[in-house]
C-alpha cells in the first residue's frame, strides 16, 4: 500500500522533478562538491557509509537529491564500470538507457554487463523511504503527499513532527490533513496533560487506525503482577470504551475481508471448474487432462510475455484469446484423436485422458524445462485497494473475481443465444433425437469439447497471476475442479458457480479456526456427506433427459 | 489394441536386451573402476531440485577422473531415478548396494526419502552422503550429513532476527511435514528459553503446494500490527513459496515491516520466478552463490562450463555435495580402500576447504562444521550477505533445546560408538533411526 503507492506515483514524480530540475545554472560550487562526496560514498562505501550518505542526501538540498534517492530505491541507480560514474538506468531489451545521475545528461544505451547495480539492505530501504517522504511532502499530487505522511508517521521523531506541523498549516487536501492530524493525535495520547489525552482518545475512537488500536490496547493492558499499565483510571476507562467502539468496526471489516477472500478463492475454483462443467457436466466425459489444458493457458501467458516483454499488461490481455485458441485446438485434437473412440466407456476415457495429461506435462517439461517459469504481474494488478487501515482488497484477486463473472456470463450467453449453444443443449438432452433432426453430433461433440477446453485455457491465464507456472500446475486444481462440478450438480452451470463460491467462502471461514490443512479436510468431508444425501448435487437436472 | 500390445512387447524386449548389454558392459569395467551411486529423483515433483544435484555429482566425478581417479582407478557414476517416490528410494538404494556394489551413495533430498533409505543402508552397511539441510534428531553410522543441522541454520537465523533486527513477535510458518514440524518445535523451545512469551509466537502449517495465502497473510498482518517488530520464520517448502511472497507483496507487507526468513529458498528456486515481491526478504544458508572467493568463482565457472549454460546458478546443497564428495575422496585415500567400515572410520576428522573461505571438518557425529550466512534477496535472484558467523559452527545432531534430546549425543568414535547416546544414563539407546 504505502510502499506500492510510492512506487506507483514515483515515475510520475520523477518526471515532474525532471522538468523542474533542468540544470539550475550557477549552482554553488561548494554545494556541488559536498554532493559529489555524498555520491562517492554511495557508490564505493560499505553499507554503513552508504547509510550515512543517504541521510546526508536529504539534507543536501540538491535539486536532484530526490530523483537519485528514488532511483536508488527502485534499483535504477547504476554504477557505470567504464568511467566509475553513477547513472540512472531504465531497463530495455538491450540493457539500460542511462542518463547521468548528477547532470541528467543522456548517454545512450549500455549492455547489462557494463553496469553494476547499487544494492541495498532493508535498513537502507527504510531510511530511503523516510527521506523520500520528507522530500515528497510538498509534492503536487495529494496521493503522493498522503503516502509521504504515512511513511513519515512510522518513526515520528521531533524533526518529522516539525515538518508535518508546518505542512498541516498549508495543506489543502482533506485526506492528507486527516492523516497529519492522526499523527498528532497519536502523539497527544502520551502527553503529560490529562485534558489533552482525553481529547485525543475521544477523537481517536472515530479513526480507523491500527496504530490507535495498539496504543489503546497498551493503555488497558495489565503487567505481570496484574497492575494496569496505565495509572490513571479515567483514562483507562475512556480507552476501554474507545477500544470497544473500534473493535466492533474492526470485526465488521474483518468479516467483509473474509467474505472477499472466500469469493476470490471461489472465483478461482469456478474458473477452474467451469470448463469441466461443460466437458464433464454436459458431455459426460471424465477428462483428467483438464488441469493440463489450464497449464497450457498459463504457459501461453508466459510465451506472450516473452514476445511482448515491455508491455506486460497488454501481453496478459492478449493471452486471453490466444490461450482460448491454443487450449481449444488441443482440446479438439484430443476429442477427435482419442475420446471420439471411447464414448460410453467412462473408465477407458478416464485412463486415456490421464495418459494425455502425463503426455502434456512431459511435453511442457521438455520444451520449457521442469523449472517454474516466471510470469510477471502487471503494475495495475499488484498491490491492493486500501479502503482504510482495517480493510484492503488485493487487486489481483479483485480482477480475477470480475474476470470469473465475465467468463461465466459469456459462456451462458454462448449456450443460450448461439447456434452452437442450441446444438450443444440438444445433443446433451437427447443425442439420438438431435441426430434425427439433422444435427451433426460428431462435429458438435468436438466443438463442445473445444469450448470447454478453451475456457480451461482462459482459466490458466488467470491462474498464472496467482500461482506457479510449472508442469504440475494442472494437478493442483483437477481434484478441486471435479469437487466443485459434482457438488454443484452435474450438467448445471449455475450450480458450478454457486458451488464454487460457497466452497470458497466456507473454506475461508473455517481456516482461521481450523487451520488451512484441517479446513480443506472438513470441506471434503462435508461434500462427501452431502453427496450421500443428495447424489445429484446442489442443482440436480430434472426431466426425462436426466433419467435416461 | 493388438497392435499396441505388440509394440509394447517389442519395447519391453528391446529394453531388456539393452539392459543386459549394459549390465555385461559394466561387469567388464567393474575390475578397474570404483562405482559411486547417485540417488536423486530425475522425475516427479522433486526433479526440480534433485536433477541439479545429479549433474553436480557427475561433474565432480568427472573432475576427479581428470585428476587421475581414486586409488589408481577411475570412478564410475551409477545414476538411478527414484522418481520422487519414497519407497522407491529404498529399492533403488538396495539395487545400488547389492547389484551395482557401489562404494558410496550420494543422494536423497526430502527427509522422508532419507528415512526410507536408512534401514537398507544400515542393513547392507553402505555409505550415504546426504546434502540437504534437515531437522536433525538423527545420526546413523552409515550416513554423513553434509547439509545444515538446525543449529547451523535455524537457530543462528533466529539469533540474527532477535539481536540485529530486534524482533519481538514471531510467526513460524511451515509446510505440514516432518522437517518444518521438528524445526518449529526446536525454535519454539528456543524462543521460550530466550524469554519470548507464548502469545508472541504464532505457528501455522499449510499443505504442500498451498496457493491461496489470503487469510494466512491477513492473519500475519494482524499479528504483526501489534506495535512490536515481527518476523516470519518460514519453513514453507518448494512451490508454495511464490504465491506466499506474492500475497505478502499484494497485501502491502514489505521486508522492512515484516521480514520473512526462509530456510528452503535458494538461488535455484529464485531463478525461475518474478523476484519483485521477494526483494529484501531473507534466507539463511551455509553458502551463497554471491560469496566472493576465488574458490567459489572457480566452482561457478566449472559448473557453467559443465552444464553448458551461462545462466545456471549454484546453491547450498551443491556445495554440500562438493564438500561431501571431496571428504569421501580424502577418506578413501587415507584408508587406502573403499571398504565402508574403513572409510567410516577414516573420514572422521577429515578437513576440506569449503567454498566460502573456511575449512569444514567431518565431526564424530557424522555432521560437518559450516559457516552460517544470512542474505537479503536481490532483484537478480542472488543474495546479499548481511550477516555471517565469524567462525564455523559444528553441526549438532541432537538439539539441545528439546528436553527429550538434550542429554543425547552422537559420537561414532571409541569408546562411545553410538548415534544416540544418553549422557545421563550412559547408555546407547540402540535405536537405529
Amino acid at each position: 500500500m504505502k510502499a506500492n503507492s510510492i512506487k506507483r506515483y514515483s515515475g510520475w514524480v520523477a518526471m515532474l522533478l525532471l522538468i523542474f530540475s533542468i540544470p539550475t545554472i550557477g549552482q554553488d560550487v561548494l554545494q556541488a562538491n559536498t554532493f559529489n562526496d555524498i555520491l562517492s560514498k554511495l557508490k564505493l562505501g560499505s553499507m554503513q557509509e552508504r547509510e550515512q550518505a543517504i541521510d546526508q542526501l536529504a539534507g543536501s538540498g540538491h535539486a536532484r537529491a530526490l530523483l537519485i534517492a528514488q532511483a536508488l530505491l527502485d534499483g535504477k541507480l547504476l554504477l557505470l564500470k567504464a568511467d566509475d560514474k553513477l547513472m540512472i538506468g531504465l531497463e530495455n531489451n538491450q540493457g539500460y538507457d542511462i542518463s547521468d545521475a548528477v547532470t541528467g545528461e543522456k548517454s545512450g544505451t549500455v549492455a547489462r554487463e557494463a553496469v553494476t547495480k547499487i544494492n541495498l539492505t532493508n535498513k537502507l530501504r527504510g531510511s530511503l523511504r523516510k527521506i523520500i517522504g520528507q522530500l515528497e511532502l510538498s509534492a503536487d499530487d495529494p496521493a503522493v503527499r498522503l503516502a509521504a505522511v504515512k511513511a513519515m508517521a512510522k518513526e515520528a521523531d521531533s524533526n518529522t513532527l516539525e515538518l508535518l506541523k508546518s505542512r498541516a498549516a498549508i495543506e489543502p487536501d482533506a485526506d492528507v490533513k486527516n492523516a497529519i492530524a492522526l499523527v498528532f493525535l497519536l502523539q497527544d495520547m502520551n502527553s503529560a496533560d490529562k485534558a489533552v489525552r482525553i481529547k485525543a482518545i475521544d477523537a481517536l475512537k472515530d479513526h480507523n487506525s491500527l496504530d490507535a488500536v495498539n496504543q489503546l490496547k497498551g493503555m488497558v493492558e495489565k503487567d505481570a503482577d496484574g497492575r494496569p499499565l496505565e495509572a490513571d483510571a479515567d483514562i483507562r476507562n475512556l480507552a476501554e470504551a474507545a477500544l470497544a467502539k473500534i473493535s466492533t468496526r474492526l470485526q465488521i471489516y474483518s468479516s467483509i475481508e473474509t467474505v472477499f477472500f472466500g469469493l476470490s478463492l471461489g472465483a478461482v475454483l469456478v474458473l477452474a471448474a467451469i470448463g469441466l462443467a461443460i466437458t464433464f457436466g454436459v458431455m459426460g466425459i471424465i477428462n483428467m487432462a483438464h488441469g493440463e489444458l489450464m497449464m497450457l493457458g498459463a504457459y501461453t501467458t508466459y510465451v506472450m510475455q516473452q514476445l511482448l516483454p515491455n508491455h506486460l499488461g497488454v501481453a496478459l490481455i492478449v493471452s486471453i484469446p490466444v490461450a482460448f485458441l491454443v487450449a481449444a485446438l488441443v482440446g479438439v485434437a484430443i476429442e477427435r484423436g482419442i475420446i471420439r473412440f471411447l464414448y460410453g466407456r467412462p473408465l477407458e476415457t478416464l485412463l486415456a485422458t490421464f495418459g494425455v495429461s502425463l503426455f502434456l506435462q512431459q511435453t511442457v517439461r521438455s520444451i520449457f524445462s521442469p523449472l517454474n517459469r516466471s510470469v510477471a504481474t502487471p503494475e495495475w494488478m499488484s498491490g491492493s485497494w486500501q479502503i482504510n487501515d482495517f480493510l484492503s482488497l488485493t487487486w489481483n484477486r479483485f480482477y480475477i473475481l470480475v474476470f470469473c463473472l465475465l467468463v461465466f456470463i459469456a459462456l451462458l450467453q454462448i449456450l443460450k443465444h448461439t447456434k452452437l449453444g442450441l446444438e450443444v443443449r440438444a445433443v446433451a438432452q437427447n443425442r439420438n433425437m438431435a441426430k434425427a433432426m439433422g444435427i451433426p453430433t460428431a462435429r458438435v461433440d468436438a466443438m463442445t469439447f473445444g469450448l470447454g477446453s478453451g475456457i480451461a485455457g482462459v482459466a490458466g491465464v488467470a491462474l498464472s497471476q496467482i500461482t506457479n507456472v510449472g508442469p504440475n500446475l494442472g494437478q493442483a486444481y483437477i481434484v478441486d475442479s471435479f469437487m466443485v462440478v459434482v457438488f454443484g450438480g452435474v450438467g448445471n452451470l449455475l450450480g458450478t458457480l454457486v458451488a464454487g463460491f460457497s466452497l470458497g467462502i466456507a473454506n475461508k471461514f473455517l481456516e482461521p479456526f481450523a487451520g488451512a490443512v484441517l479446513a480443506k479436510i472438513l470441506v471434503l468431508v462435508f461434500i462427501i456427506l452431502f453427496i450421500q444425501k443428495r447424489p445429484r448435487g446442489l442443482f440436480p437436472q430434472k426431466g426425462r433427459a436426466a433419467e435416461a | 489394441m493388438k497392435k499396441l500390445t505388440h509394440s509394447l512387447r517389442k519395447i519391453a524386449l528391446s529394453s531388456a536386451l539393452s539392459s543386459l548389454l549394459l549390465a555385461s558392459a559394466s561387469s567388464v569395467m567393474a575390475e578397474d573402476t570404483i562405482k559411486v551411486g547417485v540417488l536423486h529423483s530425475l522425475s516427479g515433483t522433486m526433479a526440480i531440485s534433485e536433477t541439479t544435484l545429479k549433474d553436480t555429482m557427475l561433474m565432480l566425478i568427472d573432475e576427479q577422473n581428470k585428476k587421475g581417479g581414486l586409488l589408481g582407478k577411475k570412478l564410475e557414476a551409477v545414476v538411478v531415478d527414484p522418481a520422487s517416490n519414497w519407497p522407491l528410494f529404498a529399492e533403488k538404494a538396495r539395487e545400488l548396494l547389492t547389484k551395482d556394489k557401489v562404494a558410496s551413495i550420494f543422494g536423497c533430498w526430502t527427509s522422508v526419502s532419507r528415512k526410507s533409505v536408512l534401514p537398507v543402508i544400515e542393513e547392507l552397511n553402505g555409505v550415504l552422503f546426504y546434502p540437504v539441510q534437515y531437522e536433525g534428531e538423527e545420526s546413523s553410522k552409515n550416513v554423513f550429513y553434509t547439509g545444515a543441522a538446525p543449529n547451523q541454520q535455524a537457530i543462528p537465523a533466529v539469533d540474527y532476527l532477535m539481536n540485529d533486527l530486534k524482533v519481538k513477535r514471531w510467526v513460524l510458518a511451515g509446510t505440514d511435514y516432518v522437517y518444518p514440524r521438528t524445526t518449529n518445535k526446536i525454535l519454539e523451545a528456543y524462543l521460550i528459553s530466550k524469554g519470548v512469551a507464548k502469545k508472541d509466537i504464532m505457528i501455522n502449517y499449510t499443505p504442500f503446494g498451498h496457493s491461496d495465502w489470503q487469510s494466512i497473510v491477513a492473519d500475519v498482518k494482524k499479528f504483526g500490527s501489534a506495535g512490536k517488530k515481527t518476523a516470519v520464520v518460514s519453513t514453507i517448502n518448494g512451490d508454495a513459496n511464490i504465491p506466499f511472497y506474492k500475497e505478502l507483496g499484494n497485501q502491502g507487507i514489505s521486508a522492512e515491516n515484516i521480514p520473512v526468513i526462509a530456510f528452503s529458498v535458494g538461488e535455484e528456486e529464485l531463478s525461475g520466478i518474478d523476484t519483485k515481491p521477494l526483494v529484501g526478504h531473507l534466507a539463511a544458508w551455509n553458502y551463497f552463490m554471491s560469496v566472493d572467493t576465488t574458490k567459489n568463482a572457480a566452482f561457478i565457472q566449472q559448473w557453467k562450463d559443465y552444464i553448458k549454460n551461462p545462466k545456471r546458478v549454484t546453491n547450498d546443497p551443491m556445495e554440500a555435495h562438493y564438500i561431501g564428495f571431496n571428504m569421501w575422496v580424502k577418506a578413501v585415500e587415507k584408508a587406502g580402500t573403499t571398504d565402508p567400515d574403513a572409510v567410516q572410520k577414516a573420514i572422521i576428522g577429515v578437513e576440506f576447504p569449503n567454498l566460502t573461505g573456511g575449512t569444514s571438518k567431518m565431526l564424530p557425529n557424522h555432521h560437518i562444521s559450516k559457516p552460517v550466512l544470512i542474505g537479503e534477496i536481490q532483484d537478480n535472484g542472488q543474495f546479499l550477505t548481511v550477516w555471517q558467523t565469524n567462525k564455523l559452527i559444528d553441526g549438532d545432531a541432537w538439539s539441545d533445546f528439546l528436553p527429550e534430546s538434550k542429554p543425547i549425543i552422537a559420537d561414532w568414535t571409541a569408546p562411545i560408538n553410538c548415534g544416540n547416546f544418553n549422557t545421563k544414563t550412559k547408555k546407547c539407546s540402540g535405536q537405529k533411526y
